[in-house]
């Protein structure tokens, strides 16, 4: 009996997957149409944009890495409190008393260092291939707003320990704020909940760094994966053939 | 059939246009009223901030030429020959808490490296104003007090 048949003939199967599993054209390109997360991409892609040196596939890195974070990030928040000086301890706590917190909490660090790094490479390889210029102009913009966005991130993250500093971190950070014309006191007092940086500042940025600005990423990164396949797919630069290659019209 | 508006060169409104009208206008209302109602709610309220006044103590307590650093209120306290000063121990640059360097006689930030004199005035560094002066008073029981949310021109000595 073969079981590969017993799998896919039926009706639950076919259900799930409407057309066959046969390694035909046609297949794979209704493979990634008929797929949520796959029909992001474009149904088919050239070969030489899947070379390393195309793209270095610093993208696909930089979302991997927020894969990584948004799932050590929720394991945290199962021993972390956002209050003073509770933040500190579980931060501790985490690091010295958990199984494998310590494991964790770096690699949640030292992830959210590797996404700062690789997202900037990211846009020096976009600008460096010309990738920028049209039709590709507002997913440059795009990419600027989740560079934005990942910088945020990485901010509102830093004040969560507690430490000292984290303190004078968003001490400095936030008096940059307030050191915009008009606006700036009043917007540093929204921030932080006060003219402190106390416990409202801590839940404040703690909201921020868990739920608005992940979603704020979550929601960039569909669009920009959805322009990348409107816009044609990728334009890189291959290394292998020698040639200087001009960017799509 | 011709209303009135049509007599008079209007088109006509249509009862569905005044219907979308009506519900596009009542969608923006509630839209702007739910943005002002969560800007509200963002602003708190009360704050269970420290207060911002605090006690130095008797004046006579002070010896002339004391600098006493209140790192908890983020004040020095300083008494002169002829009163006493108050400078908020807050950078001028980014806000850092700077410390008073005895052995200097000078005011130092750990952040950025700004360097004040004891009268608040930028040394070196990239601090771009004086520390703030700040407000003191004698208390009911007359006690010196320091108000750190209250400013006073530079210079202003505190006399008994």
């Amino acid at each position: 009996m073969d079981p590969v048949k017993t799998l896919t003939d039926n009706r639950v199967w076919r259900s799930i997957v409407r057309h066959g599993i046969r390694g035909t054209n046609r297949n794979r390109v209704m493979l990634v149409m008929e797929n949520l997360f796959l029909h992001l991409h474009p149904a088919k892609v050239r070969r030489r944009n899947l070379e390393v040196s195309s793209t270095y596939y610093l993208g696909a890195v930089g979302v991997t890495l927020f894969v990584v974070l948004t799932v050590t990030g929720v394991l945290l928040m199962l021993y972390y409190h956002p209050s003073v000086p509770q933040a500190y301890d579980d931060m501790k706590e985490l690091q010295f008393v958990v199984g494998n917190g310590v494991f964790l909490r770096n690699m949640h660090r030292w992830g959210a260092h590797a996404m700062v790094l690789v997202v900037f490479l990211h846009m020096l390889r976009v600008f460096y291939h010309k990738a920028y210029r049209p039709p590709r102009e507002f997913n440059w913009v795009v990419g600027v707003v989740l560079l934005l966005v990942t910088l945020l991130l990485s901010y509102t993250g830093y004040l969560l320990p507690w430490d000292q500093l984290a303190f004078w971190g968003v001490s400095v950070g936030t008096n940059m704020v307030k050191a915009m014309p008009g606006l700036g006191p009043t917007l540093r007092f929204y921030l932080l909940g006060g003219h402190i940086v106390g416990e409202n500042a801590l839940l404040r940025f703690y909201v921020l760094h868990c739920v608005v600005l992940p979603g704020a990423l979550l929601l960039g990164v569909a669009v920009h994966l959805w322009r990348v396949r409107k816009d044609g797919g990728v334009a890189g630069s291959s290394g292998l053939r020698r040639t200087s290659r001009r960017t799509k019209p | 059939m011709a209303s009135d508006d049509e007599a008079a060169g209007h088109p006509a409104l249509t009862r569905r246009a005044f219907c979308q009208a009506v519900g596009v206008s009542a969608c923006a209302v509630a839209s702007i009223g739910a943005a002002a109602v969560t800007v509200e709610f963002l602003r708190p309220r009360a704050l269970f901030e420290p207060a911002t006044t605090f006690t130095v103590g008797p004046p006579d307590s002070i010896e002339i030429g004391a600098v006493l650093d209140f790192t908890e209120h983020r004040a020095f306290v300083m008494r002169l020959a002829d009163g006493f000063r108050a400078l908020s121990s807050v950078c001028t640059h980014l806000g850092c808490i700077t410390r008073y360097q005895p052995d200097q006689h000078r005011i130092a930030c750990p952040c950025h490296g700004s360097r004040f004199s004891l009268e608040g005035e930028v040394l070196a560094g990239p601090a771009p104003r004086p520390l703030r002066w700040l407000e003191m008073f004698l208390s009911d029981k007359g006690l010196v007090m320091v108000d750190t949310a209250v400013e006073v021109p530079l210079g202003t000595v505190f006399r008994l």
